[in-house]
């Protein structure tokens, strides 16, 4: 698998595009084509090639990156760093990585990308497939989201829940998920269902770009009609101020 | 006349202590004119009790004047004559009336209401008249016969008719509302279900029974069908209720969580749509049909209400600048404009006239914040605003009179709420329906 950039090819394209156009102006044997100054010969464009090997791994083992470019004065692999302008390297990544190649010269830049699968491998699921965890576990594996303060954006500690939950999700992939949208008493009932939506579609979106299937995911928003907690405190509200993962039977 | 100066001086005080209070916000209007209270004089008007024509008219005639006496004191345009001022005398017929007694003082009524009421079999029948009592030679401007069915509600009815009657002739040609209905939410045993009553509180009863959470109930313009939104295995989706069929009727779910409808005065139903996975505002036909995306910003855009003057303009609760914030845009979803300058602003709808949205506002909002949030007025032309409620708890879901007088609103929330009314100069506020009513709706006519 090569990744190449095209710059060179879009020159000769040009060039030839230019050259028929011309030609077509054949007709008029008294009007030579205007002249026109050759452009300056350009430094020439970097190029730049990447390859893994194996393109696919289990998790643990590593892979040979293989890279060459040409015209180039530098050359860096984001998550590695400056390297050689030609060379190979040992990475062991601990997920599927999009290894991205920067090469720069005098001509530009170019770019090559490679993506590198890693295989997780699934966790042992007691019994068959088909068998469902009890809500206890599930609570134990998949921790709810909680909110900032009329926010529906996840903070760094959703971050950190959502991706527990998608590490789970995606290890015991017969689970159908049920997000609640949750807000907080105060606020209005209508604006509330709106915005605990939101926050179920927050958390969502987050499983999805951590590999969870969209069609495996169900979103309700409950607003405020719902709550966990029905004190008048602070922690309180946050209690209800939440996306919280169900099994969807 | 003293009375009047007395009542006069009252108002002075309250405007005074209203003034106060919003001191910090002194750069909002005391201009904003909302139809009531505008410098005119009300007219004063009494509401002689009715001669009963029957033997068996006595429970009937009472709930009739009571009515009576409540529909033209609501009405925000007369000032009525206290019933322990007026004559002994209950004039049935216009042979019987003698004006000087109504035109002395303390009674000095510019016009009086008057009547028999008697009960024919099962129908009950009322005689009514209104005299000018400055015209001693024609006096008669109103003279009309009612029937009804013989219970109290036909009574009620009549009360009612006759109000409505009497508010369009001499309230400037703007029909009463004493026929209006109110529908709102209703919490007990765990869910919500949507009621009605009559505009005055009476004749409270359930509407769905649906034994779920149903929220935002609105009435369409012919008064046919119930729009509102309910829970369901696929959470909350508009529901339609067909109040000529007594029963649910189906309207299709496009997907998402779909909440808070609105009806255009010509019948298009507007509402919050989360089937692209954010809360957008959508435009719909009566049935669901012919769905159009209306905005297109991210973060929740909920609670539409329509310009009920144009039906070409919709208001609606935005938070795609953090907190909820009152927005208007044309009907197809240019021109938006943003109302409120800060705070947390839910819940609006417009007024019959066009020029107003009343709304929710907490203009302290926020962790700690001393904010309350009350009932607030905005003219759209100017941005100006006037608070209506303060002190009387949290307060949310104005929802305006057909004749833009009133303003019926929810203090509290959850299963304390309540249903409460005023004018739509902050006035006369009184209670209209108890403990876990919620979210009130007012007819269109």
């Amino acid at each position: 698998m090569r990744l190449q950039t095209t710059r060179t090819k879009s020159i000769v394209t040009t060039a030839m595009a230019a050259m028929l156009l011309l030609a077509g102006c054949h007709k008029k044997q008294s009007a030579p084509p205007p002249y026109t100054a050759p452009p300056a010969a350009p430094a020439a464009a970097p190029t730049a090639t990447l390859t893994a090997e194996p393109a696919t791994i289990d998790l643990g083992q590593s892979v040979v990156l293989t890279w060459h470019t040409t015209n180039a004065t530098s050359v860096s692999i984001d998550g590695v760093g400056p390297v050689n302008l030609n060379g190979t390297t040992n990475v062991t990544p601990s997920n599927s990585t999009n290894f991205h190649l920067v090469a720069t010269g005098d001509g530009g830049t170019a770019d090559a990308n490679f993506r590198v699968t890693v295989r997780v491998p699934a966790a042992p699921v007691a019994g068959t497939s088909s068998d469902l965890p009890d809500d206890a576990t599930f609570h134990a594996a998949v921790p709810d989201v909680f909110f900032d303060y009329d926010s529906y954006d996840l903070n760094p500690a959703g971050h950190t829940a959502t991706q527990q939950a998608a590490t789970y999700l995606n290890q015991h992939s017969n689970i159908k998920l049920l997000i609640g949208g949750y807000c907080d008493e105060r606020g209005s009932a209508e604006y509330n269902l709106a915005l605990g939506e939101n926050r179920a579609n927050a958390a969502k979106t987050a499983l999805v770009n951590a590999g969870v299937s969209a069609s495996r995911i169900r979103v309700i928003s409950y607003g405020k009609e719902k709550q966990f907690c029905t004190e008048q405190n602070e922690s309180c509200w946050q209690q209800n101020r939440r996306a919280q993962f169900n099994i969807d039977r | 006349m003293v009375n009047r100066k007395r009542l006069t001086l009252v108002k002075m005080a309250a405007v005074a202590v209203v003034v106060l209070f919003s001191s910090a916000a002194l750069h909002a209007q005391d201009n904003v004119f909302t139809g009531t209270n505008t410098g005119a004089d009300r007219i004063r008007i009494a509401a002689a009790n009715f001669r009963a024509g029957s033997a068996d008219a006595g429970s009937l005639k009472q709930t009739f004047d009571s009515v009576l006496f409540n529909d033209l004191q609501n009405a925000g345009v007369f000032d009525l004559v206290s019933k322990s001022m007026q004559p002994q005398s209950t004039p049935g017929t216009p042979q019987e009336m003698r004006l000087d007694e109504w035109t002395a003082a303390p009674v000095s009524a510019a016009y009086v209401a008057f009547g028999s009421l008697s009960v024919a079999g099962n129908r009950v029948v009322v005689n009514a008249y209104v005299d000018d009592t400055h015209n001693a030679q024609y006096p008669q401007v109103l003279g009309k016969q009612y029937t009804e069915a013989n219970d109290e509600n036909g009574a009620r009815t009549i009360a009612h008719k006759l109000a409505d009657e009497i508010i369009l002739r001499l309230g400037g040609g703007i029909a009463g509302i004493a026929e209006s209905k109110i529908y709102f939410v209703r919490a007990g045993g765990g869910t919500k279900e949507i009621w009605a009553m009559d505009y005055d509180g009476a004749n409270a009863h359930a509407v769905t029974h649906l034994s779920t959470i149903s929220l935002s109930p609105r009435v369409s313009p012919d008064n046919s069908r119930i729009a509102f939104s309910s829970l369901g295995k696929d959470g909350f989706q508009i529901r339609m209720y067909s109040l000529l069929l007594n029963r649910p009727i189906s309207f299709p779910s496009g997907g998402g969580t779909n909440l808070s409808p609105a009806w255009s005065s010509n019948g298009q139903l507007a509402y919050s749509s989360s089937r692209t996975g954010d809360p957008e505002i959508y435009i719909t036909d009566a049935n669901g049909g012919g769905a159009r995306r209306v905005t297109n910003s991210r973060g929740p855009d909920v609670s539409p209400t329509w310009n009920p003057k144009t039906g070409s303009q919709i208001a609606f609760i935005s938070g795609r600048s953090g907190l909820p914030q009152v927005y208007i845009m044309d009907a197809d979803g240019a021109g938006v404009q943003r109302m409120t300058d800060g705070g947390y602003a839910t819940s609006v709808s417009w007024s019959p006239n066009g020029q107003f949205l009343a709304f929710a506002w907490d203009r302290k909002y926020g962790p700690g914040a001393p904010g309350g949030q009350d009932i607030y007025v905005m003219e759209i032309a100017s941005k100006r605003w006037i608070q209506l409620t303060n002190g009387i708890g949290r307060c949310d879901f104005p929802s305006w009179s057909p004749d833009g007088r009133h303003i019926v609103f929810a203090v509290g929330s959850g299963a304390r709420a309540e249903v409460w009314t005023m004018l739509a100069d902050g006035t006369g506020k009184h209670k209209l329906a108890g403990t876990g009513s919620d979210m009130p709706n007012w007819s269109f006519r």
